[in-house]
């Protein structure tokens, strides 16, 4: 076996146990990344007096440009985020995604509200085939509202429009 | 982060990364087949023989591993099975490049190593799906708290019994069948015990203490557990003659006493208990005494020539940056069966150089951050501790060998997990992995849709008068 061979084999093997190192550190990496982190605006000076309940993660703010799935072509007015704009959460913001959000007091929903007169499941807002970003009211006990009118079937979201639940409104932004 | 930027945090629905783990496990197997034609290539000048077989029998056994995680663990970390098949991968082809040495593989010796170690990966695999398969969930485990401490003992003890072999009492020989390292399996057990008795008293051990000097000084009784471990430790450094065992179990139980009561005392006394033990049983006992002057004085001649610890550095130092090359070395030289157990990694130093070294203390070192990882991510206080006791106990163990063969600190008569030639290390190992690995699967497994319940308050009714 010649002298040449047997460097660049022993070089490679080299290269493949560091090329090993690497992806597994790159899986870890992305593994790091498991949660999206939207920033709050500061719109109330009391914002950050809520205590940080789930900082273990990696505070990381995905820098990725937001286009509503399913439509394939951006709408020149879509939204590209949900804002609280009234009651005790006001000032929150969810990226819309193209990503199902569902409201109410129950844990596992996107946005959890801290609102008596909110149901558990209260509302979903979503995008439909078209990215359009239909609200429906899931039964709640006291409905949904979009501008003044009670919702009794999924209804398209305008921009700008405010959706009230209880004593949360929520808007959709550019 | 200011006070008026909080933030609100939506979790992305959290993949189970099998698909991630099965290419990892492809390139894990191809990693060591390359390995075994380069060594054969150079040693022979051909291809070796088993090549085929080889590569075909270490990827069917990870397939297999792959399989059972998919099926009972599969939401457990991606990292853990491969770099476990790697590193076993690579010490099989290390002994069977060891064993291409005449002079180290005379039948007085054993012969050669490498289709044993096959077998005992094969049973520590078998092992590894055991325990997948048979323990649901790792809470089982606290049930037997107390069993597993008699166990840990008994298992510790039993060495004395038997004559010690390579100047250390930690075999346990079985007429016809082989040997059996007991402490490999005890590490594993005692860590079972130390996260059931500290998950019930992490409170006392932490809060009922007075502060003096900036220390924590904890009531005398709560001083009893960790004082009864350390004569334990004295106890087998003196009987079995074992430095590395003794240090692992006396550095695991600090380890995971700091972890559960969060009190940096408990390692500063640690630290002056076993300063001071080690000191006097250095000094005293003669088989520890050599370690510890071959460790200060290397190059002193002992029965005409150097010692293994001055063989072992100047492997090392022939090494280089990138090594001679797998075959190419001179580890036979160190002498005995120790290249292929206690010096592995001295091989690995002189044919891979201080690269390829640096790469597999790094895979180490992945394999005991993502066990930290999991102790992070799990939920309850008993896996907590267990995954940091069992990735604090791999990771002490690899520092004592890595330590003792590179003269940081005196050789001992411990294993480097996956890498050195001994069944029950590989054996323990694996099933110390699929431990971590079900913990890790119960840390990620995704939440269960709440109960109903959590929101039972009734919403209250807008009345309208």
């Amino acid at each position: 076996m010649s002298e040449l061979t047997l460097t660049v084999m022993r070089l490679g093997f080299l290269a493949v146990l560091w090329l090993f190192v690497i992806v597994a550190v790159q899986v870890i990496r992305s593994d790091l990344f498991g949660t999206r982190v939207t920033q709050r605006g500061a719109r109330r000076a009391d914002g950050g007096s809520r205590p940080p309940q789930q900082r273990q993660q990696q505070v990381q703010q995905q820098p990725r440009h937001q286009q509503p799935q399913g439509g394939g072509r951006q709408r020149r007015n879509a939204p590209t985020k949900l804002v609280v704009a009234e009651g005790s959460l006001a000032g929150t913001t969810v990226a819309l995604q193209g990503q199902t959000i569902t409201l109410g007091r129950a844990h596992d929903s996107t946005i959890v509200l801290d609102d008596d007169y909110a149901s558990s499941r209260h509302a979903r807002i979503y995008p439909d085939v078209d990215g359009q970003w239909i609200v429906e009211d899931l039964g709640s006990t006291n409905g949904t509202y979009l501008d003044r009118n009670r919702l009794t079937t999924p209804t398209p979201v305008p921009l700008g429009a405010p959706i009230r639940i209880g004593k949360t409104v929520i808007e959709l932004r550019k | 982060m200011s006070a008026s930027n909080t933030t609100t945090i939506t979790s992305i629905g959290a993949p189970n990364r099998r698909n991630t783990e099965l290419a990892l496990l492809l390139f894990a197997v191809a990693i060591p087949t390359y390995a075994f034609a380069d060594a054969g290539l150079a040693k022979h000048g051909s291809v070796p023989a088993g090549l085929a077989e080889y590569g075909l029998g270490l990827g069917f056994l990870a397939g297999i591993a792959h399989l059972l995680v998919r099926k009972f663990a599969p939401y457990s970390d991606p990292l853990m099975l491969p770099i476990a098949t790697l590193l076993n991968g690579l010490g099989l082809v290390l002994i069977w490049r060891l064993d291409q040495e005449p002079s180290i593989t005379t039948p007085q010796l054993g012969g050669a190593m490498a289709p044993k170690q096959l077998i005992w990966s094969a049973l520590g695999l078998a092992l590894f799906a055991g325990v997948l398969v048979f323990l649901k969930d790792h809470r089982i485990l606290q049930r037997y708290t107390y069993i597993s401490m008699f166990l840990a003992l008994l298992l510790l003890v039993s060495p004395i019994f038997f004559p010690a072999r390579y100047g250390a009492r930690i075999w346990i020989t079985l007429p016809g069948i082989g040997s059996l390292q007991p402490g490999e399996f005890a590490k594993i057990i005692i860590t079972v015990f130390f996260s059931g008795y500290l998950m019930v008293k992490r409170d006392a051990l932490a809060l009922a203490s007075r502060r003096f000097m900036g220390l924590y000084l904890p009531r005398g009784r709560d001083l009893g557990p960790i004082l009864v471990i350390w004569a334990m430790s004295m106890l087998i450094l003196v009987f079995e003659t074992d430095l590395g065992t003794s240090l692992l179990f006396f550095g695991l139980f600090v380890i995971m006493l700091y972890v559960a009561t969060e009190r940096t005392s408990w390692i500063v006394f640690g630290l002056v208990l076993s300063g001071a033990g080690a000191f006097v049983v250095g000094s005293t006992e003669p088989h520890v005494k050599v370690r510890v002057q071959d460790w200060l004085h290397p190059l002193a001649l002992q029965n005409g020539g150097v010692t293994e610890t001055a063989q072992s550095m100047y492997a090392f130092g022939s090494g280089g940056l990138f090594g001679s090359g797998l075959g190419q070395g001179y580890s036979r030289l160190i002498g005995g069966i120790a290249p292929k157990s206690d010096y592995i990694l001295a091989t690995v130093g002189e044919e891979l150089g201080l690269a390829g070294l640096m790469a597999i203390l790094l895979l180490y070192a992945l394999l005991i951050e993502r066990g930290i990882r999991t102790a992070l991510a799990a939920r309850d206080p008993f896996g907590k501790l267990l995954a940091i006791g069992l990735s604090g106990g791999f990771a002490l163990q690899v520092f004592v060998v890595a330590g003792g063969v590179t003269g940081l600190i005196p050789l001992t008569g411990m294993t480097m997990p996956f890498l050195a030639q001994g069944g029950s290390s590989v054996i323990a190992n694996w099933a110390l992995v699929a431990i971590l690995l079900r913990i890790s699967d119960t840390a990620r497994r995704p939440a269960p849709a709440p109960a109903p319940s959590p929101d039972a308050e009734a919403t209250q009714v807008v009345r309208t008068q």
